[in-house]
């Protein structure tokens, strides 16, 4: 993986760091190991295993719990999520050490800090029998965590801490605007999903929430791709959102179904259990997707506009 | 510089070892007390004026076919069973007539006091299902959780009115004795580990109180003369509360119908 380039004429290295390709790998290791431990969290709820260890932080009382039933969803989950904590452990110790950038060594703390509340959290719904505002909770931050890690890989990559040109954006409203509506509504949204999931809410706020996202990620990705096209960055942000999104809705809606049809079976069906977790670890994925677009619109495009003359061609960015 | 950073690793791995490994409660007491409300002394019955209400629970209408129950992943649960397993929401008889339905009275005893029978009500955990489906007992009357499997079992019944407690209860072991503090038809219990097992909870005020077999029938017996609602509990069904008259030494008859057509959350 190449190392940062040195700036050219209008072109800005803003982070004045040095790659860490070590770090930068382990970091997006950790971000592949969080998005197991979201399908294994998945997992626990679609199969209703989420209480089939009653105590915790032991399981039966031991490190071995008879591996029946639902105990196998409920004990890998603990399993990988002690695991993600050392991996966090081992990233926030070693921004601490060795990064340069303040707000890095604190964002590995944050990280650091998320993953101990999500462990509590988790600790929480085992001992308070599931209240749907904790396990609400636990789903959400379980799902901003796994953000967090994306863009401490983001924020390592060779990409970031190389030198990237400021371009203008053009268009009305401001891309840089529209994605953060885009990144909170999404993120609200997660929440209405978990709070649904969990039984705090009906399908109706998800619902609502699927279409304010729908309106605003087309609205997004539509300006990245019809304002930046000749953008490879720019325009494959616009592409994944696009497939996420739409493979987001017909999965909302094929998870929906099958819990309607699940519902007249005495226990979880593999179908509904399918769809459930795919569906809500997209949901992660379309956060993440959210998040890095959003990095990355701030870090190529201007804050403010400037004049046509100023603007850096397509061929200097390149 | 070098003992703050290794302060900071310090904290950082003392927080996450807490968070995985500390945080734990009291564990809960195994039986709840009954309010002190309750310890008032109030009339007792006269059997010799005592009444009875009997009768009958039918479903009108065609039962659904209950869904079967795929065990497969849990050789312990279809090697203990002899026949296939399914759903136990809806179970008739001959003519309709409705099984797991708790009949007992719910207003007219007000005056009276009932402690609590020393004989605990069981529930067995046989072939990875409850049996029986339905149980109904008195405040404070203890019940007693068995597991007859091979396999481990949980027992988390989930209460609106009462104290939720969850347990594991492995092969071999001991019964579950618990008992509950306050009125409630009917708690719901499931088991997390074989999610297909449920049984129901019926805890009442008074002994006046019968869960259904496949016969429907229900026989209330030593009631005092009086005015009482009689009422009829299914999970899924529902249908409306009878008011009685019973006077010294009467039998009053009493048929609760079911319409298939209306599940209780319809």
């Amino acid at each position: 993986m190449p190392g940062p380039r040195n700036a050219g004429p209008g072109i800005r290295n803003l982070m004045n760091t040095v790659y860490n390709g070590a770090m930068h790998r382990y970091a997006v290791f950790t971000a592949c190991c969080t998005f197991v431990l979201l399908i294994a969290g998945a997992l626990v709820t679609s199969n209703d295993a989420g209480l089939s260890i009653p105590d915790w932080p032991l399981a039966y009382g031991s490190l071995t719990p008879p591996m029946v039933g639902g105990i196998r969803y409920e004990f890998t989950h603990r399993v990988i999520a002690t695991c993600i904590g050392l991996l966090t452990i081992g990233l926030a110790a070693w921004l601490w050490k060795v990064e340069k950038r303040s707000w890095m060594r604190w964002l590995g703390l944050a990280a650091l800090g998320g993953v101990i509340a999500q462990g509590i959290l988790g600790g929480m719904t085992v001992r308070m029998f599931q209240p749907p505002p904790v396990s609400a909770a636990h789903a959400t931050l379980a799902q901003l965590f796994f953000s967090t890690i994306v863009a401490i890989a983001v924020f390592t990559s060779p990409w970031w801490n190389g030198p990237v040109a400021e371009i203008d954006d053009p268009g009305t409203p401001r891309v840089r605007s529209l994605v953060i509506w885009t990144l909170a509504a999404v993120f609200l949204q997660l929440i209405l999903g978990a709070a649904f999931r969990h039984k705090g809410f009906g399908i109706i706020p998800h619902i609502v929430g699927a279409v304010i996202v729908t309106m605003l990620i087309f609205m997004t990705a539509g300006a990245l791709k019809k304002r930046f096209a000749g953008l490879p960055a720019l325009r494959n942000c616009a592409r994944y959102l696009h497939i996420l999104i739409g493979t987001q809705l017909l999965l909302g809606g094929g998870a929906y179904w099958s819990r309607m049809y699940g519902a007249q079976f005495p226990q979880p069906i593999a179908v509904m259990v399918a769809l459930t977790v795919v569906h809500t670890v997209t949901g992660a994925l379309v956060l993440a997707a959210t998040l890095v677009t959003a990095l990355i619109v701030y870090r190529m495009l201007k804050a403010d506009r400037s004049t046509a003359e100023s603007r850096p061609t397509t061929e200097q960015i390149a | 510089m070098r003992k703050t950073r290794l302060g900071m690793y310090s904290l950082a791995v003392g927080a996450f070892a807490l968070a995985i490994t500390g945080c734990g409660g009291k564990k809960e007491e195994a039986t709840e007390t009954a309010p002190a409300a309750t310890a008032t002394p109030g009339k007792t019955v006269d059997s010799a004026t005592a009444g009875e209400v009997t009768g009958s629970v039918k479903l009108e209408g065609t039962a659904p076919k209950m869904k079967a129950i795929n065990m497969a992943a849990e050789p312990a649960c279809t090697k203990a069973r002899t026949t296939p397993a399914a759903s136990e929401e809806v179970v008739t008889g001959e003519g309709g007539s409705l099984a797991n339905v708790v009949v007992y009275i719910k207003s007219g005893l007000e005056d009276y006091s009932f402690p609590a029978p020393t004989a605990a009500v069981q529930i067995v955990q046989q072939g990875c299902q409850y049996h029986a489906h339905v149980v109904a007992m008195q405040v404070g009357q203890n019940v007693d959780v068995v597991n007859n499997d091979q396999t481990t079992h949980n027992i988390h019944p989930i209460p609106t009115e009462n104290r939720e407690w969850n347990e594991s209860q492995p092969p071999g072991s001991a019964p579950i004795e618990k008992s509950f503090a306050r009125p409630e038809v009917a708690i719901p219990v499931k088991c997390n580990v074989h999610p297909w097992m449920k049984a129901y909870m019926a805890v009442l005020p008074n002994p006046y109180f019968q869960v259904t077999g496949t016969d429907g029938k229900f026989d209330l017996k030593n009631l005092p003369p009086g005015t009482y609602t009689v009422v009829a509990w299914h999970e899924l069904y529902k249908t409306d509360p009878q008011t009685i008259t019973i006077g010294a030494k009467e039998t009053k008859n009493v048929t609760f119908t079911f319409k298939a057509s209306a599940a209780a959350g319809d």
